[in-house]
């Protein structure tokens, strides 16, 4: 009796002017770059998790003329300083660095073997930090207890870690900005395309009486089924790429958690199906703002 | 109904500066009461089709007053302009029927656009299109219609939704003179029933064997108007 129902339904005939393949492809490249660059976002910020608390929880004591009678006269006063160290329950596994690894330290500076040089050197301990707070009072309370003794933690470079960190996170933010707004301006490239083709069907339905709301809604219907379709495919497409490159960095991540798929971070599992779900919004916006906003030129 | 008052046209020609711009019509007034019928004479380039674009909202006058179905033009908004849309047919000159659709459903696209339910939608088509006599074509696409079938899918389109003004622009231009006798008899009948009508036309056998008032056209200016 009538028209078959899909054709029906499509009397703006979108099936046809947005028919081609370029959208979903395109829409599927930008998709593709938006998972990468999550990827680096989520992996810079766990990486600099990581580095940051190992850093920062780094110490390097020196202790000067460290076989000196201690202000106590009762041992060393590398012994003083040990003692204390050991007695600070937020200090873990202090240890004295032999006379080797010290020269080893500073041989790119004094030579094969600095010992020759008969400069006395310090000695050097290392330790962990556990404490929650910052270890800023431990430098001046050994400083009281052996003068001259000096604290190094690692702060200085949690802190680089941490910049660099926000610029890669800011990096991966801009290039998601940018990849959305490419996507929206081939979103409205193609529908224009369309309004272009179908601009008498369009100019017929608005002079028999359809809104602006119905004509924006079919185009926007098409356009958001097209870019789910294209980001959910750029994002299928980028997942063993993802698991390349999770790969790669395995050895500074450190082994997968259970249930990851791919070796993939659980927070890029949850964010890469968000990619469709935001490529149909942006699908869906731009769309409606093209057509009415082309709707406006008819009376 | 129908209600120019010292309505001007103008059509700006793209390629030109801004401020140049075809004078398509000339301070033109009429009234057509509801339920009147009108022909929309005069020769062709005089501005019928310019004044029926401006009744059919198609247009927007530079200067002048419109009133179409006690709704002043200028001062509805787009929604109101659309769902006043739905209250007027237009028959076009060339049809505009769209060729992805079947007869069927380019006579339906109104209803369906005003959101009828497919009963009502399904007996009203198949009544037009009977009294259209193309009861038999229901399925065919517009490029396998003649003209004057055409014709009678865009004349059944504009009336189906029982529009309160039917504007048409030359309906009986493709058609033979049988099948233009059974058009004017569907517009009367449709005026008898209470529909405004304007019926733009250079036939002037037509207008002779139809007698109505005229509203007569002469470049961009009424020169008559009974």
């Amino acid at each position: 009796m009538r028209t078959d129902p899909r054709r029906r339904a499509d009397y703006l005939g979108l099936r046809e002017a947005l028919g081609d393949m370029l959208l979903p492809v395109l829409v599927a490249a930008v998709s593709f770059l938006a998972a990468l660059a999550m990827a680096g976002a989520l992996a810079s910020a766990t990486l600099a998790a990581r580095w940051q608390g190992d850093a920062a929880a780094e110490l390097t004591i020196q202790v000067p003329q460290p076989q000196a009678p201690d202000a106590a006269n009762k041992g060393t006063r590398l012994d003083a300083v040990m003692n204390a160290l050991k007695a600070m329950p937020e200090v873990a596994d202090p240890q004295v660095m032999s006379a080797q690894s010290v020269s080893a330290l500073i041989s790119p500076w004094l030579g094969a073997d600095p010992a020759q040089i008969g400069l006395p050197l310090p000695a050097v301990i290392s330790a962990r930090w556990t404490g929650a707070n910052p270890p800023d009072a431990l430098g001046p309370a050994l400083a009281q207890l052996t003068p001259g003794t000096l604290v190094q933690t690692g702060t200085l470079w949690a802190s680089r870690v941490a910049a660099l960190t926000t610029s890669l996170q800011a990096c991966a933010a801009a290039i998601l900005v940018i990849v959305a707004l490419v996507a929206a301006a081939v979103v409205a490239v193609a529908t224009r395309s369309g309004l272009a083709q179908r601009r008498e069907t369009i100019t017929l339905v608005h002079a028999l009486g359809a809104l602006d709301g119905d004509i924006a809604e079919r185009f926007a219907a098409r356009i958001t089924l097209l870019a789910l379709a294209g980001s959910a495919a750029g994002a299928v497409l980028a997942l063993p790429v993802l698991a390349w490159l999770a790969a790669l960095a395995a050895p500074f991540t450190g082994p997968a958690q259970i249930g990851d798929v791919f070796n993939l971070p659980p927070a890029l599992m949850f964010a890469l199906p968000g990619l469709p779900a935001a490529a149909a919004a942006i699908g869906w916006g731009t769309a409606q703002l093209t057509v009415r906003g082309w709707l406006r030129s008819l009376t | 109904m129908v209600k120019f008052e010292d309505v001007w046209l103008k059509y700006r020609h793209p390629a030109r500066q801004s401020d140049a711009a075809a004078e398509a019509l000339r301070g033109i007034s009429f009234d057509i009461p509801e339920g009147g019928f009108r022909w929309l004479t005069g020769p062709s380039g005089a501005g019928k089709t310019s004044l029926l674009k401006l009744i059919y909202l198609a247009e927007h006058p530079a200067k002048g007053r419109i009133e179409i179905l006690g709704t002043e033009a200028a001062k509805i908004s787009r929604r109101d302009a659309a769902l006043l849309r739905r209250r007027i047919g237009v028959v076009y000159q060339d049809f505009r029927l769209l060729p992805q659709l079947s007869a069927y459903d380019n006579v339906a696209l109104p209803m369906r656009l005003a959101r009828r339910n497919e009963t009502q939608i399904h007996a009203d088509v198949t009544e037009i299109l009977r009294w259209v006599g193309l009861e038999n074509r229901l399925h065919a696409r517009p490029d396998e219609l003649s003209g004057g079938e055409q014709q009678r899918i865009a004349t059944a389109r504009a009336v189906v939704a029982r529009p309160k003004l039917l504007v048409a622009d030359e309906p009986t231009g493709n058609l033979d003179d049988e099948q233009a006798d059974r058009l004017m008899h569907l517009m009367l009948a449709l005026n008898r029933l209470g529909t405004t009508v304007v019926v733009a036309t250079h036939n002037m056998e037509l207008v002779q064997r139809y007698p109505a008032p005229r509203l007569t056209i002469e470049h961009g200016r009424l020169t008559h108007a009974d």
